[in-house]
């Protein structure tokens, strides 16, 4: 058991750092969800992506570098530390881009992953409806064979990125015969028919019949939209997997976004480093109920790295995320949201004031609700990982 | 980089885990907690047979020379099973304290390793009081100017946990004016208590979730009750996530790193809160049957409240990791 980088990453590790030196902006882009910043920002992945470090751990034919998972968590640890612009393409590259490499044709990967490297793709996530929430399941957008693909209608909110990007992907209800959402049927289906009948599909979100109504976040920005889709017409070619089988390709995603990849250790240790640089100069160490919860922040930002590094060994080794997916965003989004509070406490009267600790606490708040809330996470942890018996929902 | 245990690893805990499983520790516990020692000793008997005793104490001394992942393994099993006695004294820290000195380590490791001495160690501030003195045949005091024997007063003071039998250190005699490994020490039998203090907290939860699958009430388990399940989710979560903290605390130890006493505080913060969470929520889990005497979930949610406090109390940790923090910042 050991703690020690292998040579061939330690040098990764030290390209990445000094190519981020020389290239990360001095002064901090706008946020990605204005128009300005998000213009920036796709700028940034272009640069990025000329390295071949927007997507490091794809295989080189796509634009990335064959990395190991390890030489990822690296990777986005010195990413982080270097204070290096969050990735407005993270929909794609770390969601859309893991189910094409389990789920999508060649020619999907083909055609879609060079354009996501670069960002000049940027994908938005289209999983929420007005009706199905945290259970996804009760989805009513359809998807309706036509002619050589599909006609998508319905409607689809809180989608991340949608209000500037370019497409999207998520699931929609190819056989109707498959609702069983209350309205359709009486409820006491068997829980088991409700993931039939859903498909997986990719779609222009400039097609005709697609309107995009952005939604304004806390932070007054319009981070996420409410997507309408009447009849917009999708090729066969960008399905997902099989017709009807979207389940079972979303839930890959699902994992990848609570797993290992939406949330890497390297964010919350950059964060942890700034608020201990923020103790340093602004705290008071007579205030020992606060400088309890600067080192709080700093033991959980160190537990979650080190238990990234143990769920790497394992799947270096062939083991498979599972439950624990949900343990990890469970443990990261109480870290996030408890790391921020102590920064805005440390700056005092200051803390009220529009800033970066004040933005990072805002984006907190929305780890424990999006990719399936704290509560959903702690049910499949308890049925998953614990074996309690299922139970109403 | 390898950060999981080994074959070995895991195989060693399986064998100190059958044995303290078919042992029956709760009563074991209880006849300990009553100044009836002749069980658990013939226990510690057992233990040193498959080389735990022997674990920290180096090859020349008769000992296994093993590295400080083998012991967290080794106390993470322990915990679990709430053995009782000066284990963490013994086992963990006595080895490490002696390390310096050839003399006194040639005269007490050999008996430590094979079994046939117990050693107990008070070290003030943190730990005031000698762990079963009456069963100790080597007892040391850690002071400033070195290492005293002493001799224990005569009734122990109450624990929380009855089986932790705590005693005044009464008078008093230098045996060294050398230097001696008392940090090394100190961080060693922190690395202990924390790694027994998420064994006690799995083992809480293994047997809160068994409790929950089996107890019916409104007709159904209540297991299948997202107010249980969200609450031993949270404890699972705690667990899941102090462990590689205490594990990472090992390698450090082991590979006497620049960052170690901050590591093992981290890891003492971290077990700490997990197995205390995990002893309050069993107790809710159970009910009014956990809070009988009869019951032995007490056993093991008393140690886990006793544990928190021992070897540095959460706050002290807290403060340790900071400093560390600041430190290297500073430099």
């Amino acid at each position: 058991m050991d703690l020690d980088l292998d040579e061939r990453t330690r040098q990764f590790r030290d390209e990445v750092a000094s190519w981020l030196a020389a290239n990360v902006p001095d002064k901090p882009m706008d946020s990605f969800d204005s128009a300005a910043g998000f213009a920036q920002h796709r700028e940034w992945e272009a640069q990025l992506a000329d390295a071949r470090l927007s997507a490091v751990s794809w295989p080189e034919e796509f634009g990335g570098r064959d990395c190991s998972l390890l030489e990822w968590v690296i990777f986005e640890e010195e990413y982080y530390a270097a204070g290096a612009p969050l990735r407005v393409n993270q929909n794609g590259i770390f969601m859309l881009a893991p189910t094409l490499f389990s789920h999508g044709t060649p020619e999907q990967r083909r055609r879609i992953l060079p354009k996501m490297a670069r960002s000049e793709e940027v994908w938005a996530q289209a999983w929420s409806e007005p009706e199905a929430g945290s259970d996804i399941a009760a989805l009513r957008s359809t998807a309706t064979r036509t002619d050589g693909g599909w006609l998508l209608s319905g409607q689809k909110t809180w989608s991340s990125r949608a209000a500037f990007a370019d497409k999207a992907f998520g699931l929609f209800r190819s056989d109707p015969d498959s609702d069983i959402s209350p309205a359709a049927h009486p409820p006491r289906t068997p829980p088991k028919d409700r993931h039939r009948g859903m498909t997986y599909l990719m779609f222009d979100l400039h097609a005709d019949g697609v309107r995009v109504r952005p939604i304004e976040q806390l932070d007054g920005e319009p981070g996420f939209a409410e997507i309408f889709l009447d009849n917009v017409f999708v090729p066969d070619a960008d399905v997902i997997g099989e017709p009807g089988g979207g389940w079972r390709v979303a839930m890959t995603t699902a994992n990848n976004e609570r797993g290992l990849s939406l949330r890497s250790p390297g964010r919350f240790l950059a964060a942890a480093d700034r608020l201990l640089e923020l103790w340093r100069r602004d705290g008071d160490p007579a205030d020992t109920a606060l400088a309890s919860r600067v080192a709080d922040a700093w033991i959980g930002a160190r537990a979650y790295q080190l238990y990234t590094f143990g769920t790497v060994t394992r799947l270096a080794d062939g083991g498979e995320l599972g439950p624990e997916s949900s343990v990890n965003k469970l443990f990261w989004s109480r870290l996030d949201v408890e790391l921020h509070e102590t920064a805005l406490d440390v700056l005092g009267a200051q803390g009220e004031l529009r800033g970066e600790w004040l933005d990072g606490w805002l984006f907190s708040l929305s780890g424990p609700i999006y990719g399936g809330t704290d509560q959903i996470q702690r049910t499949t942890v308890a049925e998953r990982l614990l074996g309690l018996p299922r139970g109403a929902r | 980089m390898r950060f999981a245990l080994s074959a070995q690893h895991i195989e060693f805990a399986r064998s100190i885990n059958g044995l303290l499983r078919e042992a029956g520790t709760p009563a074991v516990i209880r006849a300990w907690a009553a100044g009836e020692h002749a069980s658990g000793l013939a226990l510690w008997r057992r233990l040193a047979e498959v080389g735990v005793t022997a674990l920290a104490v180096p090859e020349q001394h008769g000992g296994l020379g093993a590295d400080p992942v083998d012991l967290a393994v080794a106390f993470e099993t322990m915990g679990y099973h709430a053995m009782p006695g000066p284990i963490v004294e013994s086992i963990a820290v006595l080895p490490a304290l002696l390390a310096p000195d050839d003399a006194l380590a040639g005269r007490w490791l050999p008996g430590i390793a094979d079994g046939s001495s117990i050693a107990t160690v008070a070290m003030a501030p943190h730990v005031p009081y000698a762990l079963d003195a009456d069963v100790a045949d080597i007892r040391l005091q850690v002071t400033d100017s070195g290492l005293a024997e002493f001799t224990p007063a005569a009734v122990p003071l109450d624990s929380v946990d009855a089986a932790r039998r705590l005693y005044e250190v009464m008078g008093r005699r230098a045996i060294s004016r050398r230097e001696t490994a008392a940090d090394a020490a100190f961080d060693h039998g922190v690395l202990a208590c924390a790694a027994q203090l998420l064994g006690l907290g799995q083992r809480l939860l293994d047997d809160s979730v068994e409790y929950a699958k089996q107890r019916n009430q409104y007709g159904n388990p209540i297991g299948s009750y997202q107010a249980i399940k969200h609450l031993l989710a949270d404890v699972a979560t705690q667990l899941e996530l102090a462990r590689p903290l205490l594990h990472g605390a090992a390698v450090a130890l082991a590979g006497d790193a620049a960052t170690t006493s901050r590591d093992v505080s981290a890891a003492k913060v971290a077990c700490g809160d997990a197995g205390y969470l995990a002893a309050r929520t069993a107790l809710q889990v159970h009910g009014a049957i956990g809070y009988t005497a009869e019951h032995d979930l007490g056993r093991w949610l008393t140690k886990a409240r006793a544990l928190r406090s021992a070897w540095g109390t959460p706050a002290f940790h807290r403060a340790r990791v900071l400093d560390a923090l600041m430190a290297e910042r500073a430099s």
